[in-house]
Protein backbone atom coordinates (compact mmCIF):
# COMPACT_ATOMS: atom_id res chain seq x y z
CA UNK A 1 0.00 0.00 0.00
CA UNK A 2 1.38 3.35 -0.94
CA UNK A 3 2.59 5.17 2.08
CA UNK A 4 1.71 8.76 2.59
CA UNK A 5 4.18 11.43 1.59
CA UNK A 6 5.97 13.32 4.31
CA UNK A 7 4.76 16.67 5.36
CA UNK A 8 6.94 19.53 4.21
CA UNK A 9 9.00 20.81 7.08
CA UNK A 10 10.59 24.16 7.70
CA UNK A 11 13.16 24.93 5.00
CA UNK A 12 15.77 25.22 7.70
CA UNK A 13 15.15 21.93 9.43
CA UNK A 14 16.13 21.83 13.03
CA UNK A 15 16.17 25.57 13.55
CA UNK A 16 13.73 27.07 15.98
CA UNK A 17 12.90 29.91 13.61
CA UNK A 18 9.23 29.79 12.82
CA UNK A 19 8.61 30.62 9.22
CA UNK A 20 5.38 32.29 8.39
CA UNK A 21 2.80 29.61 7.63
CA UNK A 22 5.26 26.76 8.02
CA UNK A 23 3.82 23.48 9.14
CA UNK A 24 5.51 21.86 12.06
CA UNK A 25 3.35 18.76 11.92
CA UNK A 26 5.32 15.58 11.85
CA UNK A 27 4.54 12.46 9.93
CA UNK A 28 2.42 10.17 12.01
CA UNK A 29 2.68 6.43 12.07
CA UNK A 30 -0.59 4.92 10.96
CA UNK A 31 -1.04 3.19 14.25
CA UNK A 32 -1.08 6.24 16.45
CA UNK A 33 -3.98 8.11 14.94
CA UNK A 34 -4.78 11.03 17.11
CA UNK A 35 -8.46 11.91 17.09
CA UNK A 36 -7.59 15.56 17.68
CA UNK A 37 -5.32 15.90 14.68
CA UNK A 38 -6.50 17.29 11.39
CA UNK A 39 -6.22 15.51 8.09
CA UNK A 40 -5.47 16.99 4.70
CA UNK A 41 -7.04 15.25 1.74
CA UNK A 42 -6.48 16.55 -1.74
CA UNK A 43 -7.98 15.63 -5.07
CA UNK A 44 -6.24 16.29 -8.34
CA UNK A 45 -6.97 15.74 -11.98
CA UNK A 46 -7.88 17.66 -15.10
CA UNK A 47 -11.20 19.42 -15.42
CA UNK A 48 -13.80 16.83 -16.32
CA UNK A 49 -12.10 14.03 -14.39
CA UNK A 50 -14.93 14.01 -11.87
CA UNK A 51 -12.74 14.85 -8.91
CA UNK A 52 -15.01 17.57 -7.58
CA UNK A 53 -17.99 15.26 -7.54
CA UNK A 54 -16.02 12.67 -5.65
CA UNK A 55 -14.76 15.23 -3.19
CA UNK A 56 -18.25 16.47 -2.59
CA UNK A 57 -19.47 12.96 -1.82
CA UNK A 58 -16.53 12.42 0.47
CA UNK A 59 -17.33 15.64 2.24
CA UNK A 60 -20.93 14.56 2.81
CA UNK A 61 -19.80 11.23 4.15
CA UNK A 62 -17.36 12.78 6.59
CA UNK A 63 -19.92 15.31 7.78
CA UNK A 64 -22.32 12.48 8.32
CA UNK A 65 -19.82 11.04 10.78
CA UNK A 66 -20.05 14.32 12.64
CA UNK A 67 -16.46 15.10 11.82
CA UNK A 68 -15.30 18.66 11.41
CA UNK A 69 -14.79 19.22 7.72
CA UNK A 70 -13.69 22.16 5.62
CA UNK A 71 -13.43 22.28 1.87
CA UNK A 72 -11.15 24.64 -0.01
CA UNK A 73 -10.98 25.26 -3.73
CA UNK A 74 -8.28 26.47 -6.06
CA UNK A 75 -8.25 30.17 -6.92
CA UNK A 76 -10.78 31.08 -4.32
CA UNK A 77 -9.04 33.76 -2.30
CA UNK A 78 -11.16 36.87 -2.47
CA UNK A 79 -8.17 39.14 -2.07
CA UNK A 80 -6.40 37.78 -5.07
CA UNK A 81 -9.32 36.82 -7.24
CA UNK A 82 -10.17 40.26 -8.48
CA UNK A 83 -6.65 40.95 -9.56
CA UNK A 84 -6.25 37.66 -11.29
CA UNK A 85 -9.43 38.18 -13.28
CA UNK A 86 -8.43 41.71 -14.15
CA UNK A 87 -5.11 40.49 -15.41
CA UNK A 88 -6.68 37.65 -17.31
CA UNK A 89 -9.01 40.01 -19.14
CA UNK A 90 -6.14 42.15 -20.29
CA UNK A 91 -4.14 39.15 -21.48
CA UNK A 92 -1.20 40.54 -19.58
CA UNK A 93 -0.25 37.62 -17.46
CA UNK A 94 3.06 36.00 -18.15
CA UNK A 95 3.79 32.49 -16.87
CA UNK A 96 5.82 33.81 -13.95
CA UNK A 97 3.24 36.39 -12.92
CA UNK A 98 0.44 33.88 -13.34
CA UNK A 99 2.30 31.36 -11.25
CA UNK A 100 2.97 33.90 -8.51
CA UNK A 101 -0.63 35.07 -8.38
CA UNK A 102 -1.80 31.52 -7.91
CA UNK A 103 0.88 31.08 -5.29
CA UNK A 104 -0.41 34.19 -3.54
CA UNK A 105 -3.96 32.85 -3.60
CA UNK A 106 -2.79 29.56 -2.18
CA UNK A 107 -0.68 31.22 0.50
CA UNK A 108 -3.67 33.27 1.59
CA UNK A 109 -5.87 30.20 1.92
CA UNK A 110 -3.11 28.23 3.53
CA UNK A 111 -2.14 30.77 6.15
CA UNK A 112 -5.70 31.71 7.03
CA UNK A 113 -7.70 28.54 6.51
CA UNK A 114 -5.88 25.35 5.78
CA UNK A 115 -3.13 25.40 8.38
CA UNK A 116 -5.19 26.75 11.29
CA UNK A 117 -7.96 24.28 10.53
CA UNK A 118 -5.56 21.37 10.38
CA UNK A 119 -4.14 22.40 13.68
CA UNK A 120 -7.64 22.63 15.08
CA UNK A 121 -8.30 19.03 14.07
CA UNK A 122 -10.42 19.52 10.95
CA UNK A 123 -10.56 17.36 7.88
CA UNK A 124 -9.46 19.75 5.21
CA UNK A 125 -10.55 18.74 1.74
CA UNK A 126 -8.70 20.48 -1.03
CA UNK A 127 -10.17 20.54 -4.50
CA UNK A 128 -6.81 20.88 -6.20
CA UNK A 129 -3.64 21.44 -4.25
CA UNK A 130 -0.01 22.28 -4.97
CA UNK A 131 0.21 19.60 -7.66
CA UNK A 132 -2.14 21.66 -9.81
CA UNK A 133 0.37 24.50 -9.59
CA UNK A 134 3.22 22.19 -10.46
CA UNK A 135 1.40 20.85 -13.51
CA UNK A 136 0.06 24.13 -14.87
CA UNK A 137 3.11 26.28 -14.20
CA UNK A 138 5.53 23.75 -15.63
CA UNK A 139 3.41 23.32 -18.75
CA UNK A 140 3.55 27.10 -19.14
CA UNK A 141 7.33 26.99 -19.01
CA UNK A 142 8.24 27.83 -15.45
CA UNK A 143 11.21 26.02 -14.01
CA UNK A 144 10.06 22.91 -12.08
CA UNK A 145 12.52 23.45 -9.24
CA UNK A 146 11.43 27.03 -8.86
CA UNK A 147 7.75 26.16 -8.72
CA UNK A 148 8.25 23.40 -6.18
CA UNK A 149 10.29 25.61 -3.92
CA UNK A 150 7.56 28.23 -3.83
CA UNK A 151 5.18 25.70 -2.30
CA UNK A 152 7.75 23.97 -0.12
CA UNK A 153 6.41 25.57 3.07
CA UNK A 154 3.04 23.90 2.66
CA UNK A 155 2.14 20.64 4.36
CA UNK A 156 1.86 17.70 2.01
CA UNK A 157 -1.56 16.06 2.05
CA UNK A 158 -2.20 12.92 4.07
CA UNK A 159 -3.58 11.51 0.88
CA UNK A 160 -3.78 12.88 -2.64
CA UNK A 161 -6.24 11.25 -4.97
CA UNK A 162 -5.43 11.72 -8.62
CA UNK A 163 -8.40 11.07 -10.83
CA UNK A 164 -6.96 9.48 -13.88
CA UNK A 165 -9.04 9.63 -16.99
CA UNK A 166 -8.11 9.59 -20.68
CA UNK A 167 -7.67 13.17 -21.85
CA UNK A 168 -10.29 12.82 -24.56
CA UNK A 169 -12.89 11.66 -22.07
CA UNK A 170 -12.22 14.60 -19.75
CA UNK A 171 -12.12 17.11 -22.57
CA UNK A 172 -15.35 15.92 -24.16
CA UNK A 173 -17.11 16.14 -20.80
CA UNK A 174 -16.13 19.79 -20.58
CA UNK A 175 -16.66 20.70 -24.19
CA UNK A 176 -19.94 18.83 -24.49
CA UNK A 177 -22.07 21.95 -24.51
CA UNK A 178 -19.65 23.96 -26.70
CA UNK A 179 -19.05 26.33 -23.80
CA UNK A 180 -17.09 29.53 -24.25
CA UNK A 181 -13.58 28.80 -23.12
CA UNK A 182 -11.65 31.56 -21.43
CA UNK A 183 -8.31 32.65 -22.84
CA UNK A 184 -6.01 31.27 -20.18
CA UNK A 185 -8.25 28.30 -19.48
CA UNK A 186 -7.75 27.18 -23.06
CA UNK A 187 -4.03 27.79 -22.84
CA UNK A 188 -4.26 30.34 -25.65
CA UNK A 189 -1.29 32.21 -24.22
CA UNK A 190 0.90 29.29 -25.20
CA UNK A 191 0.22 29.46 -28.93
CA UNK A 192 -0.73 25.83 -29.19
CA UNK A 193 -3.45 26.47 -31.72
CA UNK A 194 -5.59 29.28 -33.05
CA UNK A 195 -8.66 27.27 -32.26
CA UNK A 196 -9.54 27.49 -28.56
CA UNK A 197 -10.91 23.96 -28.45
CA UNK A 198 -7.87 22.48 -30.08
CA UNK A 199 -5.68 24.57 -27.81
CA UNK A 200 -7.59 23.32 -24.78
CA UNK A 201 -7.17 19.73 -25.87
CA UNK A 202 -3.44 20.06 -26.29
CA UNK A 203 -3.10 22.01 -23.06
CA UNK A 204 -5.01 19.42 -21.03
CA UNK A 205 -2.95 16.68 -22.63
CA UNK A 206 0.22 18.31 -21.38
CA UNK A 207 -1.25 18.73 -17.92
CA UNK A 208 -1.99 15.02 -17.84
CA UNK A 209 1.62 14.29 -18.78
CA UNK A 210 2.74 16.35 -15.82
CA UNK A 211 0.38 14.58 -13.44
CA UNK A 212 1.49 11.19 -14.67
CA UNK A 213 5.12 12.09 -14.12
CA UNK A 214 4.29 13.04 -10.54
CA UNK A 215 2.35 9.96 -9.48
CA UNK A 216 5.33 8.11 -8.17
CA UNK A 217 7.56 11.00 -7.12
CA UNK A 218 4.83 12.79 -5.21
CA UNK A 219 3.00 9.73 -3.97
CA UNK A 220 -0.29 10.45 -5.71
CA UNK A 221 -2.88 7.69 -5.56
CA UNK A 222 -4.24 7.18 -9.03
CA UNK A 223 -7.95 6.50 -9.09
CA UNK A 224 -9.42 5.07 -12.26
CA UNK A 225 -11.91 7.81 -13.06
CA UNK A 226 -13.33 6.00 -16.02
CA UNK A 227 -15.70 4.08 -13.78
CA UNK A 228 -19.09 4.87 -12.32
CA UNK A 229 -19.42 7.47 -9.61
CA UNK A 230 -20.41 5.06 -6.87
CA UNK A 231 -17.66 2.62 -7.71
CA UNK A 232 -15.10 5.37 -7.46
CA UNK A 233 -16.52 6.65 -4.21
CA UNK A 234 -16.14 3.24 -2.61
CA UNK A 235 -12.47 3.36 -3.38
CA UNK A 236 -12.17 6.97 -2.27
CA UNK A 237 -13.71 6.14 1.10
CA UNK A 238 -11.50 3.10 1.49
CA UNK A 239 -8.41 5.19 0.85
CA UNK A 240 -9.48 7.83 3.33
CA UNK A 241 -10.38 5.29 5.96
CA UNK A 242 -6.82 3.98 5.83
CA UNK A 243 -5.75 7.31 7.27
CA UNK A 244 -7.22 6.32 10.57
CA UNK A 245 -4.99 3.35 11.24
CA UNK A 246 -6.01 -0.07 12.46
CA UNK A 247 -9.58 0.02 13.62
CA UNK A 248 -9.68 3.78 13.61
CA UNK A 249 -12.95 4.90 15.00
CA UNK A 250 -14.55 1.57 14.32
CA UNK A 251 -17.51 3.17 12.74
CA UNK A 252 -15.39 4.70 10.05
CA UNK A 253 -13.38 1.63 9.33
CA UNK A 254 -16.30 -0.66 8.85
CA UNK A 255 -19.83 0.53 9.40
CA UNK A 256 -19.73 3.61 7.24
CA UNK A 257 -18.54 1.74 4.21
CA UNK A 258 -21.17 -0.86 4.46
CA UNK A 259 -24.24 -0.27 2.47
CA UNK A 260 -22.76 2.29 0.12
CA UNK A 261 -22.82 1.18 -3.47
CA UNK A 262 -24.03 -2.23 -2.44
CA UNK A 263 -27.72 -2.13 -3.13
CA UNK B 1 36.09 34.38 -1.43
CA UNK B 2 35.35 35.72 2.02
CA UNK B 3 36.11 33.41 4.89
CA UNK B 4 33.28 32.31 7.16
CA UNK B 5 31.63 35.27 8.74
CA UNK B 6 30.01 34.43 12.06
CA UNK B 7 27.46 37.14 11.38
CA UNK B 8 25.99 35.26 8.50
CA UNK B 9 23.29 32.62 8.77
CA UNK B 10 24.15 29.14 7.59
CA UNK B 11 22.36 29.72 4.31
CA UNK B 12 24.31 32.89 3.70
CA UNK B 13 27.63 31.27 4.64
CA UNK B 14 27.01 28.74 1.96
CA UNK B 15 25.92 31.40 -0.44
CA UNK B 16 29.07 33.43 0.07
CA UNK B 17 31.12 30.33 -0.57
CA UNK B 18 28.99 29.17 -3.46
CA UNK B 19 26.11 31.45 -4.31
CA UNK B 20 23.28 29.69 -6.12
CA UNK B 21 24.77 27.26 -8.55
CA UNK B 22 27.13 29.67 -10.23
CA UNK B 23 30.38 31.29 -9.23
CA UNK B 24 29.87 34.63 -7.50
CA UNK B 25 28.22 37.07 -9.81
CA UNK B 26 28.23 40.54 -8.44
CA UNK B 27 27.74 43.44 -10.83
CA UNK B 28 31.47 44.18 -10.75
CA UNK B 29 32.27 40.77 -12.10
CA UNK B 30 29.97 41.11 -15.08
CA UNK B 31 32.69 43.03 -16.80
CA UNK B 32 32.59 45.62 -19.50
CA UNK B 33 30.16 44.62 -22.16
CA UNK B 34 29.14 47.19 -24.68
CA UNK B 35 26.50 46.29 -27.22
CA UNK B 36 24.25 43.28 -26.90
CA UNK B 37 24.79 40.79 -24.15
CA UNK B 38 22.93 37.91 -22.62
CA UNK B 39 20.78 38.76 -19.61
CA UNK B 40 21.87 36.89 -16.51
CA UNK B 41 19.60 35.84 -13.71
CA UNK B 42 20.01 35.11 -10.04
CA UNK B 43 18.52 31.69 -10.40
CA UNK B 44 16.63 29.79 -13.03
CA UNK B 45 15.32 32.96 -14.60
CA UNK B 46 12.36 32.49 -16.90
CA UNK B 47 13.04 29.44 -19.07
CA UNK B 48 10.33 30.35 -21.52
CA UNK B 49 12.19 33.52 -22.50
CA UNK B 50 14.74 32.16 -24.90
CA UNK B 51 17.99 33.85 -25.87
CA UNK B 52 17.34 37.10 -24.11
CA UNK B 53 19.78 39.75 -25.27
CA UNK B 54 19.83 43.26 -23.91
CA UNK B 55 21.53 46.50 -24.79
CA UNK B 56 20.40 48.57 -21.82
CA UNK B 57 21.55 48.69 -18.22
CA UNK B 58 19.75 48.03 -14.98
CA UNK B 59 20.57 50.35 -12.11
CA UNK B 60 18.96 49.80 -8.76
CA UNK B 61 18.61 52.27 -5.92
CA UNK B 62 17.68 50.63 -2.66
CA UNK B 63 17.02 52.02 0.75
CA UNK B 64 14.31 52.48 3.35
CA UNK B 65 11.33 54.75 3.01
CA UNK B 66 12.34 58.40 3.28
CA UNK B 67 15.98 57.62 2.54
CA UNK B 68 15.66 59.82 -0.53
CA UNK B 69 15.36 57.17 -3.19
CA UNK B 70 12.59 58.80 -5.14
CA UNK B 71 14.23 62.20 -4.94
CA UNK B 72 17.54 60.94 -6.21
CA UNK B 73 16.02 58.69 -8.83
CA UNK B 74 14.15 61.66 -10.31
CA UNK B 75 17.26 63.83 -10.36
CA UNK B 76 19.39 61.12 -11.87
CA UNK B 77 16.82 60.32 -14.51
CA UNK B 78 16.71 63.94 -15.59
CA UNK B 79 20.49 64.15 -15.81
CA UNK B 80 20.80 60.92 -17.75
CA UNK B 81 18.16 62.01 -20.20
CA UNK B 82 19.93 65.33 -20.62
CA UNK B 83 23.03 63.30 -21.42
CA UNK B 84 21.14 61.51 -24.15
CA UNK B 85 20.22 58.23 -22.48
CA UNK B 86 16.75 56.76 -22.76
CA UNK B 87 15.66 56.13 -19.19
CA UNK B 88 12.82 54.17 -17.65
CA UNK B 89 11.94 54.54 -13.98
CA UNK B 90 10.23 51.65 -12.16
CA UNK B 91 9.33 50.85 -8.58
CA UNK B 92 7.67 48.39 -6.22
CA UNK B 93 3.90 48.62 -6.06
CA UNK B 94 3.79 50.48 -9.34
CA UNK B 95 2.55 47.62 -11.41
CA UNK B 96 -0.62 48.61 -13.18
CA UNK B 97 -1.92 45.16 -12.71
CA UNK B 98 -1.45 44.47 -9.10
CA UNK B 99 -0.60 47.58 -7.16
CA UNK B 100 -4.17 48.23 -6.14
CA UNK B 101 -4.36 44.74 -4.79
CA UNK B 102 -1.27 45.21 -2.69
CA UNK B 103 -2.64 48.37 -1.21
CA UNK B 104 -5.85 46.58 -0.34
CA UNK B 105 -3.98 43.65 1.10
CA UNK B 106 -1.87 45.92 3.23
CA UNK B 107 -5.01 47.61 4.42
CA UNK B 108 -6.47 44.25 5.31
CA UNK B 109 -4.50 43.32 8.37
CA UNK B 110 -5.60 39.72 8.15
CA UNK B 111 -3.29 39.03 5.24
CA UNK B 112 -0.44 36.74 6.18
CA UNK B 113 3.27 37.41 5.74
CA UNK B 114 3.80 34.84 3.10
CA UNK B 115 0.78 35.98 1.17
CA UNK B 116 1.95 39.57 1.14
CA UNK B 117 5.45 38.54 0.13
CA UNK B 118 4.10 36.59 -2.82
CA UNK B 119 1.87 39.46 -3.79
CA UNK B 120 4.91 41.72 -4.00
CA UNK B 121 6.76 39.10 -5.97
CA UNK B 122 3.89 38.83 -8.45
CA UNK B 123 3.81 42.61 -8.83
CA UNK B 124 7.54 42.59 -9.37
CA UNK B 125 7.37 39.84 -11.97
CA UNK B 126 4.68 41.76 -13.81
CA UNK B 127 6.82 44.89 -14.00
CA UNK B 128 9.86 42.90 -14.86
CA UNK B 129 8.38 41.18 -17.86
CA UNK B 130 6.16 43.95 -19.12
CA UNK B 131 8.42 46.93 -18.52
CA UNK B 132 11.95 46.29 -17.36
CA UNK B 133 13.04 43.54 -19.71
CA UNK B 134 11.55 45.09 -22.84
CA UNK B 135 13.22 48.38 -21.90
CA UNK B 136 16.56 46.65 -21.43
CA UNK B 137 16.16 44.91 -24.77
CA UNK B 138 15.50 48.28 -26.38
CA UNK B 139 18.64 49.79 -24.86
CA UNK B 140 17.12 51.84 -22.05
CA UNK B 141 18.81 52.62 -18.80
CA UNK B 142 16.35 51.28 -16.28
CA UNK B 143 16.38 53.05 -12.94
CA UNK B 144 14.72 50.79 -10.45
CA UNK B 145 13.45 52.42 -7.29
CA UNK B 146 14.01 49.34 -5.09
CA UNK B 147 14.46 45.79 -6.26
CA UNK B 148 14.33 42.33 -4.70
CA UNK B 149 16.66 43.19 -1.83
CA UNK B 150 14.05 45.15 0.10
CA UNK B 151 11.59 42.33 -0.51
CA UNK B 152 14.03 39.73 0.75
CA UNK B 153 14.98 41.84 3.74
CA UNK B 154 11.33 42.28 4.63
CA UNK B 155 10.79 38.55 4.41
CA UNK B 156 13.85 37.76 6.50
CA UNK B 157 12.89 40.17 9.26
CA UNK B 158 9.49 38.51 9.33
CA UNK B 159 10.89 35.04 9.80
CA UNK B 160 10.37 33.72 6.30
CA UNK B 161 13.12 31.27 5.36
CA UNK B 162 15.99 32.90 3.51
CA UNK B 163 16.43 30.04 1.10
CA UNK B 164 12.81 30.29 0.16
CA UNK B 165 13.08 33.98 -0.64
CA UNK B 166 16.23 33.55 -2.64
CA UNK B 167 14.75 30.73 -4.63
CA UNK B 168 11.60 32.76 -5.19
CA UNK B 169 13.52 35.64 -6.73
CA UNK B 170 15.59 33.37 -8.92
CA UNK B 171 13.57 34.67 -11.86
CA UNK B 172 15.08 38.15 -11.57
CA UNK B 173 17.97 39.55 -13.61
CA UNK B 174 21.21 40.56 -11.96
CA UNK B 175 21.44 44.36 -12.08
CA UNK B 176 24.45 46.24 -13.39
CA UNK B 177 24.66 48.59 -10.42
CA UNK B 178 23.05 48.39 -7.01
CA UNK B 179 23.12 51.31 -4.62
CA UNK B 180 21.89 51.26 -1.06
CA UNK B 181 21.08 54.56 0.60
CA UNK B 182 22.32 54.03 4.11
CA UNK B 183 20.55 56.32 6.56
CA UNK B 184 20.57 55.94 10.35
CA UNK B 185 17.13 54.97 11.71
CA UNK B 186 17.17 58.01 14.01
CA UNK B 187 17.66 60.26 11.01
CA UNK B 188 15.13 58.34 8.96
CA UNK B 189 12.33 58.81 11.40
CA UNK B 190 12.73 62.57 11.19
CA UNK B 191 12.57 62.46 7.44
CA UNK B 192 9.45 60.34 7.58
CA UNK B 193 7.80 62.87 9.86
CA UNK B 194 8.80 65.69 7.56
CA UNK B 195 7.18 63.87 4.68
CA UNK B 196 4.10 62.42 6.25
CA UNK B 197 3.80 63.22 9.93
CA UNK B 198 2.67 59.64 10.46
CA UNK B 199 4.54 56.36 10.50
CA UNK B 200 3.52 53.62 8.12
CA UNK B 201 2.35 50.46 9.89
CA UNK B 202 4.41 48.02 7.87
CA UNK B 203 7.47 50.22 7.60
CA UNK B 204 7.42 50.37 11.39
CA UNK B 205 7.19 46.61 11.62
CA UNK B 206 4.02 46.84 13.67
CA UNK B 207 2.76 43.63 12.13
CA UNK B 208 5.50 41.66 13.85
CA UNK B 209 4.85 42.96 17.31
CA UNK B 210 8.23 44.51 18.05
CA UNK B 211 6.71 47.06 20.36
CA UNK B 212 3.35 48.52 21.19
CA UNK B 213 4.88 51.91 20.65
CA UNK B 214 5.05 52.73 16.98
CA UNK B 215 8.06 55.00 17.27
CA UNK B 216 10.07 52.38 19.14
CA UNK B 217 8.87 49.74 16.75
CA UNK B 218 10.03 51.82 13.79
CA UNK B 219 13.52 52.16 15.18
CA UNK B 220 13.83 48.48 15.97
CA UNK B 221 12.42 47.44 12.62
CA UNK B 222 14.58 49.77 10.56
CA UNK B 223 17.57 48.62 12.56
CA UNK B 224 16.80 45.02 11.63
CA UNK B 225 16.32 45.96 8.00
CA UNK B 226 19.65 47.77 8.00
CA UNK B 227 21.31 44.64 9.38
CA UNK B 228 19.79 42.61 6.58
CA UNK B 229 21.23 44.97 4.01
CA UNK B 230 24.58 44.77 5.70
CA UNK B 231 24.45 41.01 5.21
CA UNK B 232 23.43 41.38 1.60
CA UNK B 233 26.22 43.82 0.82
CA UNK B 234 28.79 41.20 0.02
CA UNK B 235 26.38 38.62 -1.30
CA UNK B 236 24.97 40.88 -3.94
CA UNK B 237 27.61 43.54 -4.36
CA UNK B 238 25.62 46.46 -2.99
CA UNK B 239 27.31 49.84 -3.05
CA UNK B 240 26.55 51.60 0.22
CA UNK B 241 25.97 55.32 -0.14
CA UNK B 242 25.99 57.50 2.95
CA UNK B 243 22.48 58.91 2.80
CA UNK B 244 22.89 60.92 5.97
CA UNK B 245 24.53 63.71 3.96
CA UNK B 246 22.89 66.63 2.19
CA UNK B 247 20.82 65.86 -0.90
CA UNK B 248 23.31 67.49 -3.28
CA UNK B 249 26.21 65.47 -1.93
CA UNK B 250 24.32 62.19 -2.27
CA UNK B 251 23.20 63.16 -5.77
CA UNK B 252 26.74 63.97 -6.79
CA UNK B 253 28.02 60.69 -5.38
CA UNK B 254 25.42 58.61 -7.17
CA UNK B 255 25.74 60.52 -10.41
CA UNK B 256 29.50 60.14 -10.44
CA UNK B 257 29.31 56.40 -9.96
CA UNK B 258 26.62 55.97 -12.57
CA UNK B 259 28.34 58.17 -15.12
CA UNK B 260 31.58 56.32 -14.46
CA UNK B 261 29.90 53.02 -15.12
CA UNK B 262 28.05 54.12 -18.26
CA UNK B 263 31.16 55.68 -19.69
CA UNK B 264 33.04 52.44 -19.22
CA UNK B 265 30.39 50.66 -21.26
CA UNK B 266 31.15 52.66 -24.38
Amino acid sequence: MMDQTKRAGNGGAGRSQIGAGTSTRKKRAESDWDPAAGRLIAVEGVDGSGKSTQLHLLEQWLRHQNLKVFKTEWNSSETVKEITSRGKKKGLLTPTTFSLLHATDFADRYERNILPLLEAGYFVLADRYIFTAYARDIVRGCHPGWVRKIYSYAAKPDVTLYFRVPVDVAVSRILAGRPKLKYYEAGMDMNLSNDPYESYRIFQGRIVEQYESMVESEGLIAIDANRGIEEQQVEVRARVTKLFGEGGTGQMATGALRGYGQR
Amino acid sequence: MASDNPELEDDDQEAVRRPYSMPPVTPASLGKEGGKRKLRFYGHGMPYLKDLEVKGHLIVIEGPDASGRSTHTTTIQAKLEADGHAVLGTGLKRSELISEGIIEAKGNLGVGKRTLSLFYAADFADQLENKIIPALEAGYVVLADRYIYTLMARNNVRGIERRWSRSLFGFTPIPDLIFYLDVKPEELVHRVFQKNSILDYYESGMDIGLSDDMYKSFLIYQGKMAKEFEKMKKLFGLQFIDGNRAIEQVDADLQARIDGFLNRQR
